[in-house]
């Protein structure tokens, strides 16, 4: 409870100023702090060949995006395939194979981080430094700056004022510089809050060394292990990326359950509260950025009903329901966090599409694990960096489509209609979940030889649809007894990591600069008030009844149907 | 509340048909790859080794534990015991190796881990001297990493009696020693009591060289 408290205290009070701050950063006015980072950034615009007060339209903004994806991605997955003829491995790790790269090099390009691989003894420190922590910085950065962009959309744009005098057509909706977006607040948030959070853990005892680990004899010599490697490296600058950035991604194979990964109760509360700091932040963000707050405060109080919601649910199941009783409770747990903060992280994780862990999430009560799959479905509680508002609008759209069908009014939002095309484009993104999500596990669970569960029974439909729905919301967390590190689900999770990410980021940033170019009518008492708590109530509704009830048949039959055959025993 | 606002997002630009465009984007991704391979990626990760070495070189390092000059182990990292004079930590379903660190991802409803848990609490049962309804469940179960390097106070205080007799050391300073390596909650607030316990294997060692001036590491 201590933990819950502090957690969602110190995010509120901290992510209030960061996203003020954060509004400042990406509104590119003159602001404290700019003698140094302009110093900063005039070299890096002048290799990128841009100029950061240029516009850039909804298309040339996605291309960028795609763009230095594609980029990123190759030459990162070149360093994997190569990493062992490279300099930096103390500890001989091997080249990748090119399934296992390929996958890996996606699940860190569309900020999952979803590993198919144990990081201490697959990775060289290079591969961990150039190829993970690169992208671990620069993806959730990308995520933000589309977002940014899609709100400079919504309001019309960034020269709105212009194109109004110009006679609204003739020019494009200028949503903003791909380029600047990315960079400014990656130096001037995120890094020096990695920067922070990387000195504080490793005062805990996360390392940060560029020497390989000692090899040492166990102090029973009557013990069958011989010796112990130690595997050490530049952790927690890794470490503090990974949960800040809501990656996920940990340098070791399990994750922050590794003691050197998240050494005390207090390094588990740093770690905990970074899972959902910037999340947070960027909803606050929203206030400075548009310059409406009650729409700051609508998204707000939504995910902040549905975050407390889901983790208290998981915190009651793992620490004080009847399973947690079990003797096997401590199964996957560490003595030093327990079972409430091990809950709040599972929660928080899988809330935020961050996908690290503290507890092994297999061996969860399956109540916690529905709490986890169905926070990444829904996918926009906080979210991802970017792609969690991202998502959000999304359902904002749908909802505020569907509230004005049941109250016979025009579906609009600030003012601009939402028509046919807008729909057909969001019903594609809504249609493609449940579509790959379903027919993937199906696929997989008809060819036992594919699907490589380690447990029987109605756990693993959760292992084969948690690891897919896991994918597609970007989480990268996952019930990890299931034997994954096989072409099959390196290929299919690649295409479900791409199809998760790309159409969700892209596709609200299209419908927005759509509504840009549309005739804006004056809002009046007339028009549908979404900025009100009732509209609120709605929205959670549609997002809990959209998400779930689609999947509601794949739950009962995994989860639920666990979670019975538990208590029956 | 007007949407006008909206403009106040940047200074509008003089001529808005001039200051869109969506050339050079090739050029930028590359530069961007570079930015962040090297600027980002790279020097980031130098910076923070830096810091931490500078600042806490020991948890930098490893949290390495050292006697008489050698490296016998990391407080961070459980090490297997098995003789009977030492506290036993929990079970691993890495096999305490740090480079296989797992956990054992069994389900709860897994038949499989019932029936470890249940010979392990015999097992233990049987070793300690205790009756199986007395054994803390973390002494039973494999942790989430492999290498969790504490166990309950629970789990300790029942190995007590037990490690007393194989040394021959009195069952009060045994539980002396618990004592002074059980950590509380961090900032009387945070985590769950623990002992870690290879420092208290390691401490038990040290105590048994002084009183009966015998190596320490035998067996």
């Amino acid at each position: 409870m201590t933990e819950f408290l502090l957690v969602f205290a110190l995010a509120i009070g901290l992510g209030w100023p960061l996203g003020r701050y954060l509004a400042a950063v990406m509104r590119g006015e003159p602001m404290r702090g700019d003698g140094l980072f302009l110093r900063l950034e005039r070299p890096l615009y002048a290799l990128l060949g841009t100029d950061p007060q240029r516009g850039m339209s909804w298309r040339g903004y996605a291309g960028a995006f795609l763009l230095s994806n594609g980029v990123l991605g190759v030459i990162v997955w070149l360093i994997l395939m190569t990493q062992a003829w490279l300099p930096l491995n103390p500890n001989g790790a091997p080249n990748m194979s090119w399934d296992l790269a390929l996958h890996t090099m996606v699940s860190f390009l569309t900020n999952t981080n979803q590993q198919h691989y144990a990081g201490q003894a697959q990775l060289s420190y290079l591969a961990h430094m150039m190829g993970i922590v690169s992208l671990q910085i620069i993806t959730p950065m990308m995520g933000l700056a589309l977002v940014v962009a899609t709100l400079r959309a919504l309001f019309g744009g960034r020269n709105a004022q212009a194109r109004k005098a110009d006679g609204q057509d003739q020019t494009p909706v200028d949503v903003g510089n791909y380029w600047a977006d990315v960079i400014r607040p990656t130096l001037r948030l995120m890094l020096p809050l990695c920067l922070l959070w990387s000195v504080l853990l490793t005062s805990q005892g996360v390392p940060a060394t560029l020497d390989g680990g000692p090899v040492l004899a166990p102090v029973d010599a009557t013990v069958q292990m011989k010796e112990q490697k130690i595997p050490l490296g530049p952790v927690s600058p890794m470490v503090s990326i990974k949960q800040l950035g809501t990656n996920g991604g940990g340098w070791y194979g399990a994750n922050s359950a590794v003691p050197l990964e998240n050494p005390t109760p207090l390094s588990n509360l740093l770690e905990t509260l970074a899972l959902i700091l910037i999340p947070v932040a960027v909803v606050f963000m929203i206030a400075g950025l548009t310059g409406r707050r009650r729409f700051a405060a609508l998204v707000l109080g939504t995910m902040l009903v549905m975050s407390v919601a889901s983790a208290g649910l998981a915190i009651w199941s793992e620490g004080f329901s009847s399973t947690s009783q079990d003797i096997a409770l401590m199964e996957g747990k560490e003595v030093r966090f327990g079972a409430a903060p091990s809950a709040l992280w599972a929660a928080l994780t899988t809330q935020t599409s961050n996908g690290s862990v503290n507890a092994m999430h297999d061996s969860l009560a399956p109540l916690t694990g529905l709490v986890t799959i169905s926070d990444m479905l829904i996918n926009a509680i906080w979210g991802g960096i970017g792609c969690g508002l991202q998502q959000f609008i999304v359902y904002l759209l749908l909802g505020v489509f569907l509230a004005g069908l049941m109250t016979g009014r025009t579906p609009e939002l600030f003012g601009r209609k939402i028509e046919a095309p807008e729909v057909k484009l969001l019903a594609v993104l809504v249609l493609l979940q449940p579509l790959i999500l379903l027919g993937l596990t199906a696929i997989t669970l008809s060819v036992p030889s594919l699907t490589g569960n380690s447990n029987p029974g109605f756990h693993a439909i959760s292992q084969v649809f948690y690891e897919y729905a896991s994918a597609f919301a970007n989480n990268g967390s996952g019930f990890e007894g299931l034997g994954d590190a096989t072409v099959w689900w390196n290929l299919t999770c690649s295409f479900v990591l791409a199809a998760g990410r790309y159409p969700a980021l892209i596709i609200p940033l299209a419908i927005a600069a759509m509504l840009a170019r549309k005739r804006q009518a004056p809002e009046s008492t007339g028009s549908l008030q979404i900025e009100t708590p009732t509209f609120a109530l709605t929205l959670i509704a549609v997002i809990v009844i959209l998400t779930l009830l689609q999947f509601m048949p794949v739950l009962v039959l995994g989860p639920v149907a666990d979670h019975l055959s538990l208590i029956a025993r | 509340m007007s949407i006008q606002n909206a403009n106040t997002i940047t200074p509008t630009p003089a001529s808005p048909s001039q200051a869109i465009s969506d050339k050079g984007l090739l050029r930028g991704a590359i530069g961007l790859a570079i930015i962040s391979l090297v600027g980002f990626g790279l020097l980031y990760s130098l910076a923070g080794v830096g810091l931490g070495q500078a600042l806490f070189p020991s948890a930098a390092n490893g949290s390495l534990i050292e006697r008489n000059g050698k490296v016998v182990g990391s407080s961070l990292v459980a090490q297997p015991f098995a003789d009977a004079r030492y506290f036993q930590p929990r079970p691993s379903a890495a096999g305490h190796d740090p480079m296989a660190v797992a956990g054992s991802n069994q389900a709860r409803t897994n038949p499989d881990l019932r029936k470890r848990i249940d010979e392990a609490l015999m097992g233990a049962a049987q070793r300690n001297g205790v009756d199986p309804s007395a054994i803390a469940g973390d002494l039973v179960t494999q942790s989430g990493g492999g290498i969790d390097p504490h166990i309950s106070p629970q789990a300790a205080a029942l190995q007590a009696d037990r490690v007393a007799r194989a040394r021959g050391l009195g069952r009060a300073g045994v539980e002396a020693l618990i004592a002074r390596h059980t950590q509380n909650k961090q900032l009387g607030l945070l985590g769950q009591p623990r002992v870690n316990v290879l420092e208290l294997n390691l401490a038990l060692d040290a105590a048994t060289s002084a009183e009966v001036n015998a190596p320490a590491n035998g067996g």
